[in-house]
């Protein structure tokens, strides 16, 4: 039967788990800045970034590339655990703010005189990291839920979650909201009492990033490794035939798609405290269309390649802004073409077919 | 078959499915309570087709059908196209609701009340007339999913296969005759091979009654002789239901001594013996008149 991974695997794995844990922390904090070794702090955020991208990416490879629903809305669920985590630094500047005040900023300055309802909680860090999983789960569950049972598929269903993230950056722009408008959080000073623009905590963000991430690649490929994978394959290559098996799909698209609504948003809560701002521009659809960028320029239904499409595609992005900025959406537009012309199977499709050749 | 025996049937199914919830699916409980929302084929027939009517903007695809089936039985429809043979199927499978009527499994199961994957579940396999099959899974794969078993998702999640599951699954390969071909991705097989693979995975389910819709479409005419084989091979431990317009391979199920149904705009024109509905002159002017 097939095994969660090959002994190649396990050595990549390996690996991919020492780079994060052991030669990022060194290369950054234990070797001297001058030296050629060194791995600056602005390369420490970017790869803490990136990283955070690539969860949302796995995550869309299970419900794009094995399932073969294209979610359009994946941003939203990224963003709303981001705002769940800012909302808990947020009461952490405590008094530190340009208003000296108990209410975080935004809120002196709209005038508000206590903390509205749906904040009661972000004092308290295990209940706010609860809300993390908690708020784009029951989000996705409910409108999962509906749509599937509906039979919503294809195209339809992708246009729907598009306008599902849309409509909710509209909701997140409006003050009275009670997320910052358009501002969102920022400015951001602790997380549990510990300073957060140390380059020990950036280090210690990186790491749990990556650690994160390649314990949801193993949950992800004991997923598809089982029966239940399988299921969710047949579903994606012909669902009626699943319907007349006996199989409901509603169950099966409903969990997965929930598992990976949750995934974004814990990539979110990782996300706010690295690059210190989050707003309800990652809300917008060009947000949401860049996470299924990534999964089919690594390629899609392979789980690693969707991460190395993650790296590779912000990995240019960061690059072009710096020595192309005006260049850089053209050069977008064309991998994107690229890939759809001539690897179907994305970056990860390319090394395969190479080496069965 | 009456409405109160399907009524009866129908309650059945509800205490069957409750009592089932409350004991958590534990085998014990399982076993003794497995007759219960289970089809009654007592009286001989194992599905019951009456009087169904399905109208699409107004046109009648299915007009006053009514249909029987018997255990065991293999039995060919023809038809001219649009005669409502695959409707015919929609109804029975859950796809399609009739807008009157009553279809029942045994003489029990009301299969209107159920869902498409309920109806899979409780003995109805169904073959579309495109081989339809999991294109990027293998062969061994496709089997498996189709394997008889808890079909939720925590099932699913941590299923194993036993020795004997992979037995039956050797068994339908060989009987398919796709051994070599196991571990071969299903997408590349060819057209009638996946032909093969589709009623494989019927047989998988175990179902009591199959419904092969045109199955030797786009064979070759040694695979359909073999089609014929493995159905004639069934008869007798499942009911089939074939919808075929290739009189030569209806010729060869009937062996000159089953029932063959003609269907014609929505209702059955003939029933009777193959020789007999193709001296009809109301069949042959349908067939031929167009």
């Amino acid at each position: 039967m097939t095994r969660l991974l090959g002994p190649k695997g396990w050595a990549a794995l390996v690996a991919a788990s020492l780079t994060v844990v052991v030669l990022i922390p060194l290369l950054n904090l234990g070797v001297p800045a001058g030296s050629a070794f060194h791995l600056s702090d602005f390369h420490v955020s970017l790869i803490g970034k990136i990283l955070c991208y690539a969860i949302c990416a796995l995550a869309m490879d299970l419900i794009w590339g094995y399932t073969g629903i294209l979610s359009l809305g994946h941003g939203l669920f990224f963003a709303l655990g981001g705002y769940a985590m800012g909302m808990y630094l947020m009461r952490q500047i405590g008094l530190e703010g340009n208003y000296k005040s108990e209410l975080p900023d935004f809120m002196v300055f709209l005038n508000w005189k206590e903390l509205p309802w749906h904040w009661s909680l972000s004092d308290s860090f295990v209940a706010q990291m609860l809300l993390v999983i908690a708020v784009p789960g029951l989000l996705a569950f409910v409108f999962g839920y509906f749509a599937f049972r509906s039979r919503i598929k294809g195209v339809y269903f992708s246009i729907i979650t598009q306008a599902l993230t849309f409509a909710a950056m509209l909701l997140f722009f409006r003050n009275e909201t009670g997320f910052g408008g358009n501002n969102g959080f920022t400015d951001f000073k602790r997380i549990l009492d510990v300073p957060l623009a140390t380059p020990g905590m950036r280090v210690v963000l990186c790491v749990l990033t990556g650690a994160v991430l390649i314990g949801f690649f193993l949950m992800a490929r004991a997923i598809v490794t089982s029966k239940y994978g399988r299921v969710l394959q047949a579903i994606r290559d012909a669902e009626t035939r699943v319907m007349f098996t006996g199989y409901n799909p509603l169950a099966y698209k409903l969990s997965i798609w929930t598992l990976s609504a949750v995934m974004c948003g814990v990539a979110g809560a990782l996300y706010v405290p690295q690059v210190g701002i989050i707003n309800p521009g990652e809300m917008s659809p060009a947000a949401s269309i860049e996470i299924a960028i990534w999964a089919a320029v690594g390629g899609r239904a392979t789980l690693i390649g969707p991460i190395v499409g993650a790296f590779f595609v912000n990995g240019a992005k960061s690059w072009f802004t710096v020595a192309f900025p005006e260049y850089w959406l053209f050069f977008l537009g064309a991998l994107f073409i690229a890939v759809t012309l001539f690897l179907p199977h994305g970056i990860v499709g390319l090394f395969r077919r190479r080496g069965r050749e | 078959m009456t409405p109160d025996l399907m009524e009866a049937g129908a309650r059945a199914r509800a205490a069957y499915e409750e009592r089932r919830a409350k004991a958590g699916g534990r085998q014990a409980a399982f076993r003794r309570l497995q007759a219960l929302g289970e089809p009654d084929f007592v009286h001989g027939v194992a599905l019951y087709v009456e009087d169904i009517t399905v109208s699409f903007d107004g046109f009648k695809a299915l007009n006053a059908l009514t249909l029987s089936v018997d255990v065991g039985e293999l039995r060919c429809i023809i038809g001219p196209n649009g005669a409502g043979k695959t409707t015919m199927m929609d109804c029975i499978t859950g796809k399609t609701q009739p807008d009157s009527g009553r279809v029942s499994f045994g003489s029990n199961i009301d299969l209107l009340r159920l869902s498409e994957p309920q109806i899979a579940q409780i003995g109805v396999g169904r073959k579309f007339q495109k081989p339809t099959v999991y294109e990027q899974l293998t062969v061994f794969q496709n089997l498996e999913l189709a394997l008889k078993a808890d079909r939720r998702v925590r099932a699913a999640l941590f299923h194993r296969l036993s020795g004997v599951q992979l037995d039956r699954i050797g068994e339908v390969l060989a009987l398919i005759h796709l051994r070599e071909e196991a571990q071969r991705t299903a997408g590349l097989l060819s057209h009638g091979q996946k032909q093969w693979l589709e009623i494989g995975m019927l047989l998988m389910q175990d179902p009591k009654l199959l419904l092969l819709d045109e199955p030797v479409a786009g064979m070759t005419d040694e695979e359909t002789e073999r089609t014929a084989e493995l159905f004639l091979s069934l008869e007798g431990k499942h009911s089939l239901v074939v919808v075929e317009h290739d009189m030569k391979f209806v010729d060869q199920l009937t062996e000159g001594r089953k029932k063959v149904t003609v269907l014609h705009e929505g209702s059955v024109l003939a029933e009777g013996l193959l020789s007999e509905v193709q001296a009809n002159d109301k069949v042959v002017e349908v067939y031929l008149g167009r």
